[in-house]
């Protein structure tokens, strides 16, 4: 089958990275408020720009009237108490939710500017830019660690042998990895811990040199030690790429995060974005009750 | 009194085991049953069938005359034209079940996969005998008059094309054979493939995949020991089908010399020439027929399930 390239995407992906620039400044400015719905004043321009995005199951609405900026190459979580829209959330940023017959989007979401929902754009071509990785770790379980590493590298037709073994090494050293199972890249994926398979899931994100990585709870099917590392990681990533992950574990968004989101429930049960800032002061000096009573566990 | 007093963690009186015992020992009985009804049904054809292997050893496998006049019996010809015949049915019924339960599980809405599949596994319930009957009116001069004139025409030269066109013979009986075992190749692939965790679908999704390679290169993979084992119960049910066969393949005593050649099945020699059997040599090589024919089905099914193992513990790979 023949992958249409969508010329309006891919013309504004090469956009050059003004975030990057902004990344060291100690304070940001307190610009990303929801409840401002815009920022008061110019920003750099945000990797993700979420408008007035509504998401339907059916005629249930899951999400409701979400507004949201997300800065490239740092790490956003988002938060909320359970079934308040967070999994529906993250999927449609890279049309996900497509996969689910009967989903409905209203709104926009633009990366680097480009409308990912416009007619021109090949969900195909999105997932390539907009990468996920999932709760439970899901290695392909017929192909060996190697296979598994590169398994979207070849849907691009790439396959000459020393190209794969660079991204193999490449991507298996970026995701913390490589050391570990260097011996045996022919050995089976799902041979390895639940911890080293998500890392794997990782590495074959990574592999194909994605921008921007969701991640739905990436550690909540982990123990202790293999959060932490995965956490470790993801503070390295976001030098490189653009973070999204939501998680139910407080602390961790606070540990990895530079911001956070905090959706909630209306009463209709359609989540939506109470608030949203640096990490740091959602968790000290959120400005509404809610985020108040949840991040100081009262709640949810 | 303490906690954990020895009364509280004492075993209770055998009353109350006595439905597990029961249980278990009423399983134990008919899993054991099941097989000593196996090794008793291959011990009576190797008993009643003894005379047939000891009057012709070998000869009675790889011998190629029939003849009940001489009394001389080889199996040959029968064994030959069941297992074309069933290869010729997985040829056809193989790729088109592959591709039907592909699309039933992958590609199809609901409302066009349900009533599909109901269709499609309500074929296994049709009698034998009436695909018998509308292979020898309907298939047989059909293919006599379309694919069998033109494979002879255009391609007789090469052997295995040759004429003449008989209608019915090993081509037909392959064919019909082929409608019969769809049901079990679709229905049972359909759910291998249903039963393929969403997760590796999402996971081929979100690196950039295509339906079709999600298809191809996450489904298909994770299911494949399922599918083979669909087409291996599928080749099975041809190997011993009879009376379809039976009415279509022209029950020739030779062994065929080209697709569109007649020929004869092991189940269908058995069936169609038991009832006129003198008692003695010639009944007792018609059981040893079965015992071949028993044979081939249980070697057939050991070795695939041999290789699909393989194939799953073997997984990693290049
Ligand atoms: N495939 C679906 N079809 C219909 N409704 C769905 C589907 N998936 C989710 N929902 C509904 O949408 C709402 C949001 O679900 P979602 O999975 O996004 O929540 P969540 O915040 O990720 O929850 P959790 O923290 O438990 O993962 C819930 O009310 C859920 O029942
Ligand atoms: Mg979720």
């Amino acid at each position: 089958m023949a992958i249409k390239t969508p010329v309006s995407l891919n013309g504004v992906l090469n956009v050059p990275e003004p975030a990057a620039a902004d990344r060291s400044a100690p304070a940001r400015p307190e610009t990303f408020d929801a409840v401002g719905a815009m920022p008061a004043q110019p920003a750099p321009s945000p990797k993700l720009q979420i408008r007035g995005l509504n998401v339907f199951y059916g005629t249930f609405r899951a999400v409701r009237d979400v507004d949201l900026a997300i800065p490239g190459r740092s790490v956003t979580a988002i938060i909320g108490p359970s079934g308040c829209g967070k999994s529906t959330f993250l999927r449609t940023l890279n049309r996900m939710h497509e996969l689910v017959p009967g989903t409905r989007v209203e709104g926009s979401v633009r990366l680097d500017g480009a409308d990912v929902y416009a007619t021109d754009v090949d969900p195909v071509e999105l997932r390539r830019v907009v990468g996920m990785v999932f709760q439970r770790p899901n290695p392909f379980p017929t192909m060996s660690i190697y296979d598994n590493v590169v398994a979207g590298v070849r849907l691009t037709g790439r396959r000459a042998k020393s190209e794969l073994d660079g991204i193999v090494e490449s991507s298996l050293r970026r995701a913390a990895l490589w050391s570990e199972v260097k011996d045996k890249l022919k050995e089976n994926g799902t041979s390895l811990s639940g911890g080293q398979q998500q890392r794997l899931c990782i590495a074959r994100a990574l592999a194909v040199d994605p921008e921007v990585i969701l991640m739905d709870e990436p550690a909540s099917a982990l123990d202790p030690i293999a959060t932490l590392r995965i956490e470790e990681l993801i503070a390295e990533l976001r030098e490189t790429y653009t973070i999204v992950i939501v998680t139910h574990n407080m602390q961790q968004a606070a540990r990895v995060s530079d911001q956070t989101a905090f959706f909630s429930m209306g009463d209709d049960r359609a989540g939506y974005l109470v608030e949203f800032g640096p990490t740091s002061r959602i968790f000290t000096n959120p400005l509404h009750q809610l985020t108040e009573d949840y991040v100081s566990g009262r709640f949810g | 009194m303490t906690a954990f007093s020895p009364s509280r963690l004492a075993r209770r009186g055998s009353g109350s085991r006595l439905p597990d015992r029961l249980f278990r020992g009423s399983s134990r009985v008919l899993a054991w049953a099941l097989v000593v009804s196996l090794i008793g049904l291959g011990a009576m054809l190797l008993v009643n069938g003894w005379g047939a292997f000891a009057t012709f050893g070998p000869a009675f496998v790889i011998g190629t005359d029939w003849d009940p006049v001489k009394n001389i019996y080889g199996a040959l010809p029968f064994i030959v034209g069941t297992l074309l015949s069933s290869a010729i049915a997985l040829v056809i019924a193989a790729p088109i079940g592959l591709l039907t339960a592909i699309f039933l599980a992958e590609l199809a809405p609901r409302r066009v996969a349900i009533p599909l599949t109901f269709t499609i596994e309500l074929l296994a319930a049709i009698p034998s005998v009436v695909f018998g009957l509308w292979g020898v009116f309907v298939l047989s001069p059909f293919l006599q008059s379309t694919i069998e004139a033109w494979a002879v025409d255009t391609l007789g030269w090469i052997p295995i094309f040759a004429g003449p066109p008989f209608g019915v013979g090993l081509f037909a009986a392959g064919v019909i054979l082929s409608i019969m075992i769809l049901p079990t190749i679709v229905s049972i692939a359909r759910e291998v493939i249903g039963s393929i965790p969403n997760s590796q679908r999402e996971a081929m999704y979100a690196l950039g995949a295509t339906r079709w390679e999600v298809v191809t290169r996450a489904v298909l993979p994770a299911a494949r020991s399922g599918i083979a084992g669909a087409i291996i119960l599928g080749f099975g049910r041809a190997l011993g089908e009879t009376m379809a066969v039976t009415m279509v393949i022209g029950n020739a005593q030779s062994i065929p010399q080209s697709l569109f050649d007649q020929a004869q099945t092991i189940a269908s020699q058995i069936a169609t020439t038991f009832n006129e059997a003198q008692v003695g040599i010639q009944t007792s090589s018609l059981i040893a027929l079965g015992l071949v024919l028993l044979v081939i089905t249980l070697g057939l099914n050991v070795g695939a399930r041999v290789l699909v193992g393989r194939t799953v513990t073997g997984a990693g790979g290049r």
